[in-house]
């Protein structure tokens, strides 16, 4: 190669001083090569899975099975008369409500607990962020031990205030709470961190002018912080009903019988991604399970839709 | 604006930071105590004796070191793969100009909602008739890149390197490859680390899709955890011992770079 410094003694020359060919093709093509492995990878294993998962459906496709019969619509209609599949959806949406509701609300008051001037800054932002880093198997483990009948210490604290022992497992309610506070205590932190970056961004004059006017601290918050925080607020809303709406591994460790994937023994706690996982690797039903993923991806994106809206609304 | 917050605002975040550690203090209460304390009235708040003991019993249950290397193996190598790909697409995005940029970050952001766990049904009959059902590329090949990676990337090196820069190295003759190497790559060192940090975490903790993918005999630590409670007869001080030496490993990385991801947490927060 005979490429020399396209540099000329003039200075201040343009990006391409004088590109020969290869420099020339080396700008054009570059951009492609270095976007190229994202998108690769993930047309093989993001896109195509999940347009085939599509196809798949349409078929009593077996686990092991060569010959798949086509059934069209077949699964689809199987499933939404399927008792099981609704009580999945209603516990899965149980559980995500228990879990995001109060976990935006506390951590935003965490965020503005951290938003104050505080010794030791970083040890608290830190403190906040330990479940966050926690491994989600051990968790689950920790907390169907903490929630046990017999021998759970949550039990043991509600015996002695004279509450009364509660069947976590067994009673419906008790069991979303339960689960629902495995995915609080892990998330928490992690949104009031994001939440205390937002409030930090929001330009001081603000209160200040809000201050001078003889607003209080409280009035402050609600017509400044809150709304401020809007953006913010709807950001961790869909980023907790895309992970919340597929939450499987609390609930397949929560169980008293390890292991299974029914979510308790009458399906109390069987989340739609935990009845999927059964139906697909316990029941071999792979085109069933397909239309199981599906379904749970439209009500997905209109839960994510629908929370936009509803969040807007609601942070004005 | 300088005043120092008064003891409530201390005694809540403490309160808080309490809960947060509890259960995994708990989780190293029991072993190190044995199974009577589940049964106490009331249990002890400090540790016993009697967690090595337990601890060499979970090594002798399930193959915890094997599994441990995996999980480093995989989580370091998802890691890697999405920090290399996804700095060079970050640049690629917010430096260079090329017909058809927009759309295609457009539809790198779209993706970042398409959730991937839906489509495990496909990538399981995929690996299975590659043949590579219960080995560890079956679990690190379809975590190779990340959409959230790339956006990551993009915005971060969109201030961090001066166009001038660029454009004075091409004008002195360097191949597009060199300029990555010698003036985006060095910039983006920072935001590169908090990516591989954020996602060396993100898969050691992953569960679905290991357990699908691998067999008992070739798990990764979090398998081997829930190998360690399946059975009829649940020993706890066994099963906490397990949770507590796999926990150990990853918070010695927070202790040591935990100051670092609340960092890239809250700056990924305010670009975000």
């Amino acid at each position: 190669m005979t490429r020399l410094p396209a540099r000329r003694p003039e200075a201040t020359a343009p990006v391409a001083g004088r590109p020969d060919r290869w420099s020339k093709l080396d700008l054009k093509v570059s951009p492609y090569v270095y976007v190229a492995p994202f998108f690769v990878v993930f047309a093989v294993v993001g896109l195509f899975p999940l347009l085939y998962t599509a196809y798949v459906s349409l078929f009593d496709w077996r686990l092991g099975d060569d010959t798949a019969k086509f059934l069209g619509a077949g699964n689809y209609t199987e499933l939404l008369a399927d008792p099981q599949f609704w009580n999945a959806l209603l516990n899965t949406v149980s559980i995500f409500l228990l879990s995001s509701v109060p976990q935006v609300i506390v951590a935003v008051a965490v965020a503005a607990l951290l938003n104050t001037n505080l010794r030791l800054r970083t040890g608290f932002r830190m403190g906040v962020l330990v479940p966050y880093v926690a491994s989600l198997v051990a968790v689950g483990i920790i907390f169907g031990n903490l929630f046990g009948v017999n021998y759970g210490l949550v039990n043991s604290v509600l015996d002695m205030v004279g509450i009364g022992r509660i069947d976590w497992q067994a009673n419906r309610l008790a069991s979303h709470i339960a689960i629902a506070t495995m995915v609080n205590w892990r998330w928490t932190g992690y949104n009031a961190l994001i939440v205390l970056a937002a409030m930090q961004a929001i330009p001081p004059e603000m209160n200040e002018a809000a201050m001078i006017d003889g607003a209080g601290p409280w009035r402050r918050f609600t017509s400044i912080t809150l709304p401020m925080l809007r953006p913010t607020i709807i950001f961790v809303v869909i980023t907790s009903t895309i992970g919340g709406l597929q939450i499987f591994t609390e609930p397949k460790l929560f169980s008293a019988m390890p292991g299974s994937d029914t979510g308790g023994s009458t399906g109390q706690f069987q989340t739609v991604t935990l009845y999927l996982y059964q139906s697909a690797f316990d029941n071999q039903r792979l085109g069933y399970a397909s239309a199981i993923a599906w379904v749970l991806f439209l009500v997905i994106v209109i839960a994510a839709v629908g929370n936009y809206f509803i969040t807007r609304r609601l942070a004005r | 604006m300088t005043r120092r917050p008064g003891f409530l605002v201390y005694g809540l975040l403490v309160a808080f930071i309490l809960g947060s550690v509890f259960p995994i203090y708990w989780s190293f209460l029991v072993p190190s105590h044995g199974n009577d304390i589940l049964t106490d009235k009331v249990p002890p708040l400090l540790p016993g004796g009697n967690f090595f003991s337990n601890a060499q019993q979970v090594l002798d249950t399930i193959p915890f070191w094997h599994a441990l290397m995996n999980s480093v193996i995989v989580s370091g190598s998802v890691a890697l793969s999405v920090v290399v790909f996804s700095t060079l697409a970050g640049f690629a995005f917010a430096k260079l100009q090329f017909r058809g940029s927009n759309v295609l970050f457009v539809l790198v952001v779209l993706t970042m909602a398409v959730p991937t766990q839906l489509g495990i049904i496909p990538l399981y009959m995929a690996m299975a008739d590659f043949g590579w059902a219960g080995h560890l590329q079956a679990v690190i090949v379809p975590n190779l890149v990340s959409a959230f990676g790339v956006f990551w990337m993009r915005q971060y090196l969109a201030d961090a390197v001066p166009s001038e820069l660029i454009e004075a190295a091409r004008s002195d003759g360097c191949s597009m490859i060199r300029v990555f190497w010698h003036v985006a790559v060095p910039a983006s060192r920072p935001a590169a680390a908090m990516l591989g940090l954020f996602t060396f975490m993100q898969s050691w903790n992953d569960f679905l899709w290991p357990l699908i993918a691998l067999d008992q005999n070739n798990p990764t630590i979090q398998l081997a955890l829930e190998q360690l409670q399946a059975g009829y007869y649940v020993n706890y001080a066994l099963v906490l011992a397990g949770t507590t030496l796999a926990t150990i490993p990853i918070f010695l990385l927070f202790v040591a770079v935990g100051r670092q991801l609340v960092a890239g947490i809250m700056q990924g927060a305010v670009k975000g």
